[in-house]
């Protein structure tokens, strides 16, 4: 199974993986009828990066996501992807993870035929699996540690199964570029460590990863590059770099306290409620 | 027992039970997808609205079909178009525009009494009414609508579950919605005569519905389904014969009360 998956990321690596940037964003404005969400905007992700996108609710992340993978048309600007004009590229480019909150956990779908899903548009329109197919679902359920729940129904496996249920939907088309919307929302602390530390291994092999978060301790702990998004950049770089007191209030609006412990940063807010004081 | 195999000695019963077998298969399978994409309610407006049609392509002298089918799809594109673009619900949308086409149906049989003995005929569905004609285009369109979704079976599986996903994957899922509304419009209209337009709606959930509470697994709910569909669509047009009652009403009575002993043992298992 191992040599199956070693041949699988194989062709999964781009050999022109650092050749041209992942995502080229030129001078993009969005926004929905007259609201817009964010102005000209140009930003520049490198092939085989792995970047956390980081913000406040409503802050345009989302819609940042949806220009990128061309589910919302750009107002004005330009959106390309490994050099071809987004929704040009070929199917099964750009690997692609919801969240968790907005699948419907009651549709009757087993983890196989989840994973299924991501080989749709291969061009095959048989019902059932071909043989190469099921090796393909197989080992990548494999890699990812959901294979002894392949039968079972979306809703009776765990959330860190859920989570790399979806992530195998995404990996098993080959893309070059990943994109996860909020994958550290909904799922418990060592879940939430399982899954970046996945995500890593996976950027290892070559992935282009680009996420949206609203866990900053999360992203300090685990992505090498983050960006700070409200409405436009406010930074990008080192979390250790740019998580400052000026530029994360700058992003949120309100004060942070930034702690460094044992090589950690640790990002809280600076007034929290007391209830000690309170039952006093 | 010489009664009960009485009715297989005529033709125009074993018509009937032909066509309930068709439309119970077909109103199964697309019952799925309705159910999945939450669309219970699309089945009950769309079958008003292809009535209302086939009356004003009636009174234009069409043929039934034509003025159903034509008001039918504009139905179906109205309701999309609507929900696209502005802030209205599927639910309101529905209630709009398939009622407004039911209403001017009526005030058409209203004012031209000769409609009014098929118009009934057409609420709740009649054994009698069954032609040959009605056998080929609900032959026909099930041919169709099974073979399509044998061929689409991955991408409309792909846009039911997960619509956005499945655009950012590569599937057109535009296309897919219009195939689907499309299949989902004449599988009403040739359901009409077998069960009747108040009555098409529970032909296309009850199936689905009982299907779902006994498998997990999309492929295996679609061919339950069928299954359920087309039994009790030959169990209720035998029964419509032996009770002497409208087609439909017994075809619904009996999937519902499939449905109520399945609910019945999926409530009992889980205790």
């Amino acid at each position: 199974m191992q040599h199956v998956w070693q041949v699988l990321m194989q062709a999964i690596t781009p050999s022109d993986a650092q050749s041209h940037a992942a995502i080229k964003l030129t001078g993009v404005t969005a926004g929905y009828g007259k609201h817009i969400v964010f102005r000209d905007l140009s930003l520049e992700i490198a092939s085989g990066q792995f970047i956390g996108i980081v913000g406040p609710t409503a802050c345009g992340k989302t819609t940042l996501l949806k220009i990128i993978l061309g589910v919302q048309p750009a107002i004005t600007g330009t959106v390309r992807l490994h050099n071809h004009c987004v929704g040009s590229a070929k199917p099964g480019t750009v690997g692609y993870v919801p969240q968790l909150g907005s699948v419907d956990w009651t549709f009757p779908v087993t983890v196989e035929e989840v994973i299924m899903m991501g080989l749709y548009t291969n061009g095959r329109y048989w019902p059932w699996l071909s043989k190469t197919e099921r090796i393909s679902i197989h080992a990548m359920a494999d890699r990812l540690g959901v294979y002894d729940c392949l039968h079972q129904h979306i809703v009776n496996i765990s959330g860190g199964q859920r989570q790399r249920t979806f992530l195998a939907r995404a990996l098993i088309n080959r893309p070059k570029l990943l994109i996860l919307d909020e994958p550290t929302s909904g799922v418990d602390i060592k879940t939430q460590h399982e899954v970046l530390h996945l995500l890593g291994d996976i950027n290892r092999e070559g992935i282009t990863i680009l996420l949206t978060t609203h866990d900053l301790n999360a992203v300090a702990s685990h992505l090498p590059w983050v960006i700070c998004f409200n409405r436009g950049m406010i930074a990008q770089g080192r979390p250790s770099d740019i998580f400052t007191n000026e530029i994360l209030t700058q992003t949120y609006g309100g004060d942070i306290v930034i702690v460094k412990h044992e090589g950690h940063l640790l990002i809280a807010n600076s007034t929290p409620l007391n209830f000690m004081d309170d039952t006093k | 027992m010489e009664f009960l195999l009485e009715p297989f000695a005529y033709d125009f019963f074993m018509r009937g039970l032909l066509a309930a077998a068709m439309v119970g298969t077909l109103c199964g399978a697309v019952g799925v997808y309705v159910v999945l994409r939450g669309m219970s309610y699309v089945g009950h407006g769309l079958s008003h609205a292809a009535i209302g049609g086939a009356i004003i392509g009636i009174t234009f002298n069409l043929d039934f079909y034509a003025g159903a089918l034509i008001m039918g799809l504009l139905a179906a594109l109205a309701i999309n178009q609507i929900t696209k673009n502005s802030h209205i619900k599927l639910d309101a949308a529905i209630g709009i525009v398939t009622t407004a086409i039911f209403a001017l149906g009526v005030a058409i049989v209203s004012k031209l009494r000769n409609f009014k003995q098929n118009f009934e005929a057409a609420l709740f569905g009649n054994i009698l009414g069954i032609t040959d004609q009605d056998l080929m285009m609900i032959a026909g369109v099930t041919v169709i609508t099974l073979i399509t979704m044998f061929f689409c079976y991955r991408t409309l599986l792909f846009s039911t579950f997960d619509h956005e996903a499945a655009r950012i994957f590569g599937v057109k899922t535009n296309t897919v919605e219009f195939l689907f509304s499309l299949l989902l419009t004449l599988s009403v209209i040739v359901s009409l005569n077998v069960v009747g337009v108040t009555m098409v709606a529970a032909t296309l959930i009850a199936p689905a519905i009982t299907a779902r509470m006994l498998t997990d697994s999309f492929s295996r709910m679609i061919m339950l389904a069928i299954l359920f569909g087309s039994v009790t669509g030959i169990v209720g047009m035998y029964l419509s014969y032996i009770f002497n009652v409208a087609s439909g009403t017994t075809i619904v009575l009996f999937s519902t009360l499939v449905f109520s002993l399945t609910l019945m043992a999926h409530l009992l298992r889980r205790q």
